[in-house]
């Protein structure tokens, strides 16, 4: 009987404590959207992260995105060759690509540069007490750190995965190509008659959504890190697994959302 | 005394204020009045609730209930606005600095006046400089980065941030811990001529006798979330509390029992 009353007692504190959290998340998340659109607007610090978020990521994303594309094509040829479907090849890789591959996986690779690197420093930042620091001078911390981070995400994910679509169709050309021996001229018309543009824009829209996703985590987590180099460093785990876990969970959502019927 | 100036409210006025972490009372009844002009130490040992003290009085924390007034305006009523604007008047030194990693000296000395739109950004550089020289520091030091300076430019980069905006009410967190002896005396006595310059209100918290002679005038102690004695800062080695005694002289026997365990 005991037993069985613990096991009630702690299903439902474990359950009130998740409620908890996602009504916190929640209010900081409306917070700090709402401070993107009210002034004052630190436009340095949103330089900075988006710099840090959209370009310097651009090596990652593009390297994942050749090879994830390259990949497909060398894939699906040994499907499809034994129907003598190869010519779908191109559709494959362009479709793959812009739905799905561009924006979950430079997302992933965002998740782990970045959203790990804003919960560290959010992090070290809320245990030295400069987030106090910045109250005291007249700064709103909402607004000077959260803000303009999920700004920079929202707009630079879109973008890398504009690269992403780009350099994953380039991937699975050059496999094509130099590897299967299709065409150039062929494989480039069939790929320009699959592609729509619902599927890239779709592809954007993800990744506008997982750019919010991300620095949300990285800024939630490091917001709200307690007891020194520990606090930061799970605070950091945290804000990649949940974003990483969240940004998959969205992904399929939107997929059934716009593509299922 | 004239009537006028008894009747005058004190610069901070702090009425029954609690305040309790789960079942912990960090603050349990506190009232304290800090008259205008006054420097004012709060001694007691770590988890005393001396930060929280602070913390409330600066809105970083909410008390669970009492009052606190900041020149007869209840702070805790008032607007989020009325807040903010009420915090900018107050310069706030952190125990361990606290400066801006990722922005050199210069900007983390003039970031209040940015905020606050006292200063272009193009006068800063300046600005830094000579706010960094009331400190004793050059003004070449304001290019530097927080993490290329010693602990005791640290904190006096730290003490001119805190009083660049020339704030009329100062708080200190432990400005000497971490310092040698020679090197708090000197942090010290830059606090005495920078209170004293700006006329500002000042209250700082120390667990470090020399210090809270050299800056208080006046003293108090708390112990348990709780004020057990309050009299002249020049009286702390002869107050004749049991507990400031025990405390002033490092005595393991006496009232205070330290808690170990929570």
């Amino acid at each position: 009987m005991d037993m069985v009353l613990d096991l009630v007692a702690h299903t439902g504190r474990t359950t009130l404590s998740l409620i908890r959290s996602a009504g916190a998340l929640a209010l900081f998340a409306l917070a700090g959207l709402s401070h993107i659109v009210r002034p004052p607007f630190y436009g340095r610090v949103f330089i900075r992260t988006f710099l840090e978020t959209g370009f310097f990521s651009l090596p990652v994303v593009a390297l994942t995105a050749l090879f994830s594309g390259g990949v497909i094509a060398l894939q699906s040829y040994t499907g499809f060759a034994q129907y003598h479907a190869q010519s779908a090849i191109a559709g494959i890789v362009v479709l793959a690509v812009t739905r799905e591959l561009g924006p979950v996986l430079a997302g992933l690779m965002v998740a782990g540069r970045v959203g790990a690197a804003m919960a560290a420093q959010i992090g070290t930042m809320r245990v030295t007490d400069q987030i106090d620091a910045l109250s005291t001078l007249s700064t709103n911390p909402m607004k000077y750190l959260v803000a303009p981070r999920l700004l920079a995400g929202i707009i630079a994910l879109p973008l890398l995965v504009l690269v992403a679509d780009v350099l994953g169709v380039a991937g699975g050309f050059t496999v094509a190509v130099v590897k299967l021996g299709f065409s150039p001229t062929a494989y480039i018309t069939a790929t320009l008659n699959s592609v729509k543009v619902m599927d890239v824009t779709v592809g954007l829209i993800k990744a506008a959504l997982f750019g919010f996703l991300i620095t949300l985590m990285g800024c939630y987590y490091g917001y709200n890190s307690k007891g020194g180099a520990e606090g930061v460093g799970s605070a950091t785990t945290a804000a990649v697994v949940v974003a990483s876990i969240l940004l998959l969970a969205f992904d399929y959502l939107i997929t059934d959302l716009f593509f299922s019927q | 005394m004239d009537q006028s100036m008894t009747s005058a409210p004190p610069k901070i006025r702090i009425r029954n204020l609690h305040k309790s972490f789960g079942d912990k009372k960090v603050l349990d009844g506190i009232s304290l009045d800090v008259p205008q002009g006054t420097s004012f130490v709060i001694i007691g040992g770590s988890g005393s609730g001396k930060s929280v003290l602070l913390r409330c009085i600066l809105g970083l924390m909410t008390p669970d209930s009492g009052s606190i007034e900041i020149d007869g305006e209840d702070v805790l009523a008032a607007s989020a606005k009325r807040r903010e604007q009420l915090r900018s008047e107050i310069g706030m030194l952190f125990q361990n600095g606290a400066l801006f990693d990722s922005l050199p000296v210069w900007e983390n000395v003039t970031f209040g006046l940015l905020a606050l739109k006292k200063l272009t950004r193009a006068n800063a550089r300046g600005k830094a400089g000579a706010i960094l020289e009331q400190v004793g520091l050059a003004p070449s030091v304001g290019d530097l980065y927080p993490s290329e300076l010693s602990g005791g430019m640290q904190k006096r980069v730290g003490l001119a941030r805190a009083i660049a905006a020339q704030p009329n009410i100062l708080f200190f967190d432990e400005p000497t811990t971490g310092l040698d002896p020679i090197m708090g005396a000197v942090i010290d006595g830059l606090i005495v001529d920078c209170v004293k310059k700006l006329g500002s209100t000042a209250i700082a918290i120390t667990h470090d006798m020399a210090s809270a002679q050299r800056i208080g005038d006046e003293a108090a102690m708390l112990y348990k979330g709780k004020l057990v004695w309050q009299g002249a800062a020049a009286s702390l080695m002869h107050s004749g509390n049991d507990y400031v005694d025990q405390f002033t002289h490092g005595r393991r026997e006496g009232p205070i029992t330290m808690e170990l365990r929570r």
